[in-house]
């Protein structure tokens, strides 16, 4: 079995009209419930629950507190290659665009390692495009080896792989995997995706379990918000964690928000979610659930992340670079970035942002030793 | 004032453990601890930067007072607590473990049977091992039989500041253990931490309640009297609550007759 089995029993809208049909009575009830549903979640995502968002906020941050604390875990990404040979309509990697291309060698790895390090992280996530080719998987085994000297935590968000492929790499000292979904809408995914490995969507889906089924740590879920309903999308992203959740018990999950950003000549969102919507949707989801780690990155702006990660959010990026090469190596070529950042500030103005907030930021909290 | 008591070859005045996570700052943890006048802090492993000698929790804890209890949190199996347990050991230099190993990262509940197995090798290799573990009678004899100094029963979920959920188990762990019986896990608020000691565990350990309250160092200290007023109570024999008025006259009385 696997979520394929589960989803294909759903109706894409149906699921959004049921969305768009909950009611003020709906939301109350989700809001009193003790233990809440998926049926909840679709009342907390719903139109009907936006005047509750002050209250879904109170909610959670108190359920964030208590299981989190006054913390906030910080990452930094690292790309390693920004080749492709996927066709993505919204993605500056994408194999058509003309964007200087590189992959990472050793000393460049190294060098970047440095420079992360020098700004204070202790868990990185390594990030490339789909060249099977020059970035498979035996480049990821090497990479590992040789960041792993200098971070506690290693998460990867890389193309698809195999179970074997991932127990490798777990081997090697990878701690989480990160695969978005971008959207759980088939036909809307197939317009997205029209070329390369990634345009198999049911492989994409699948792709947690077999995450799962290699025993890696942490599995991290989202939808790409902007290429379809993002109501109905995160309905089965979270309807996914459910079944991750139960099915893989001794893995640990994660939601990030990532919304469509400018990136070299491409697609504009077809959905715009304003930012009192994105503060609803990671609010619903910690009241749906409390154990999940939501995450938010550097694409967004400055004001809205000084402020959301006190609503619900665990994990944040801080002086993010996109592009290969970004940190050291090639600090100047902006040109060859995945998408543009919008928070600028370095990883110590955004520590002593969250430090005047009465936060602690968290730079370690892994050790390698448990990754036997 | 309380009695003493003692876990391995150290005896304790305070009866309430504390822990360091979720603190909105180092210097605001230390600050609790020492409101709390607790003399065993715990510690997680993978928190701590072992190759830094200036690891910013560490330099918080250095008091006389305070011993360190380093645990494995975040270890899904025996081997790999076992691998933690050395490597704390010698960083920290102290061979005092909380054994915790949960697989479970939602709930955080601990394996007992890894725990099991973990706890008798640990024995062995010289710790003073103190368990994480449900609130289950027979696991706690079968972990004092391997030779652990000290069982620590959840009262509720960790982190959920529910109270003592598991307060009927926890009375026949009470009843039946040898070694000291420290409640961890669950306590909310100062009146679940009283009631524990009243029931006669020897000791509570608190971090949640105290680390996300909006005044931790107050809270630690509402813990702290909180701890000797239960354990005075236990102390001074409190009266048996009675289910029933006392029939004025007796039903046996015919037997004197």
């Amino acid at each position: 079995m696997s979520f394929n089995s589960i989803i294909e029993k759903y109706n894409w809208d149906l699921v959004k009209e049921s969305i768009y049909s909950k009611t003020t009575a709906d939301v109350e009830k989700a809001l009193m419930a003790e233990h809440r549903s998926l049926e909840d979640f679709k009342a907390l995502i719903s139109p009907a629950a936006e005047p509750f968002l002050e209250k879904m906020a109170k909610e959670s941050r108190a359920l964030t507190l208590k299981r989190f604390g006054n913390t906030v875990q910080m990452f930094a990404p690292l790309y390693l290659s920004n080749e492709c040979q996927n066709i993505c309509t919204y993605c500056g990697f994408s194999l058509h665009n003309k964007i200087l291309r590189t992959t990472l060698t050793d000393a460049q790895i190294i060098q970047e390692c440095e420079a992360v390090k020098a700004l204070g992280f202790d868990h990185i996530l390594l990030v490339t495009g789909e060249a099977n080719k020059t970035v498979g998987v035996d480049y990821l085994l090497n990479a590992i080896r040789v960041v792993r000297p200098y971070f506690s935590n290693i998460s990867l968000e890389v193309q698809p792989l195999e179970q074997e492929e991932y127990e490798l790499l777990i081997n090697e000292g990878l701690y989480a995997v990160l695969v978005y979904q971008e959207t759980y809408h088939k036909e809307e995914y197939r317009t997205h995706h029209t070329k390369g490995k990634k345009s198999n969507y049911d492989y994409r889906v699948d792709t947690p379990d077999r995450l799962g089924k290699a025993g890696v740590h942490k599995i991290g879920l989202g939808v790409l918000i902007g290429l379809e309903d993002w109501r109905t999308d995160s309905f089965f992203n979270a309807l996914h964690l459910n079944y991750l959740e139960k099915n893989y018990w001794q893995t640990r999950y994660s939601v990030s928000f990532p919304r469509l950003r400018p990136a070299e000549g491409l697609l504009e969102p077809k959905v715009v979610m304003s930012d009192k919507q994105l503060v609803q949707l990671i609010c619903a989801y910690r009241l749906f659930n409390e154990n999940v780690e939501l995450s938010i990155s550097t694409r967004e702006n400055a004001t809205f992340r000084n402020n959301i990660f006190k609503m619900g959010i665990t994990s944040m990026s801080a002086g993010s670079k996109t592009n290969p090469g970004g940190y050291a190596v090639f600090p100047e070529k902006e040109s060859l970035e995945q998408f543009a950042i919008d928070d600028t500030r370095s990883p110590k103005e955004v520590a002593d942002m969250i430090k005047q907030q009465g936060y602690e930021s968290v730079w370690k909290d892994w050790d390698k030793v448990f990754n036997l | 004032m309380t009695q003493p008591f003692k876990i391995g070859d150290k005896i304790f005045q305070s009866r309430l453990f504390t822990g360091t996570g979720k603190f909105s700052n180092n210097a605001l943890m230390e600050k609790a601890i020492e409101a709390s006048e607790s003399e065993l802090v715990t510690v997680a492993l993978k928190r701590v930067d072992i190759r830094n000698e200036n690891d910013d929790i560490i330099r918080h804890l250095k008091h006389p007072r305070i011993n360190l209890l380093p645990n494995t949190s975040g270890v899904r199996t025996a081997k790999e607590a076992v691998f933690a347990a050395q490597l704390a050991r010698e960083a920290l230099q102290t061979n005092w473990l909380k054994l915790e190993i949960h697989p479970d990262p939602r709930y955080l509940l601990p394996d007992p049977i890894e725990t099991l197995k973990a706890a008798e090798e640990l024995v062995k290799l010289g710790f003073i091992v103190l368990p994480y573990i449900n609130a289950d009678p027979v696991l706690c004899k079968r972990l004092e039989e391997v030779g652990v100094a000290a069982v620590m029963p959840l009262g509720a979920p960790i982190g959920s500041n529910k109270g003592l959920r598991t307060v009927d188990m926890l009375q026949i762990i009470i009843e039946e253990s040898k070694v000291p019986v420290i409640i961890d896990a669950g306590i909310g608020a100062p009146s679940h931490a009283a009631y524990a000691m009243e029931l006669g565990a020897d000791a509570v350990l608190v971090n949640t309640a105290i680390a996300v309250a909006e005044n931790p160092e107050a809270m630690a200290y509402a813990f702290k009297i909180a701890v000797e007023a239960g354990r005075l109570a236990y102390e001074a024999k409190l009266g048996q609550i009675q289910n029933h008025a006392h029939a004025s006259s007796p039903l046996t009385a015919f037997l004197e007759d």
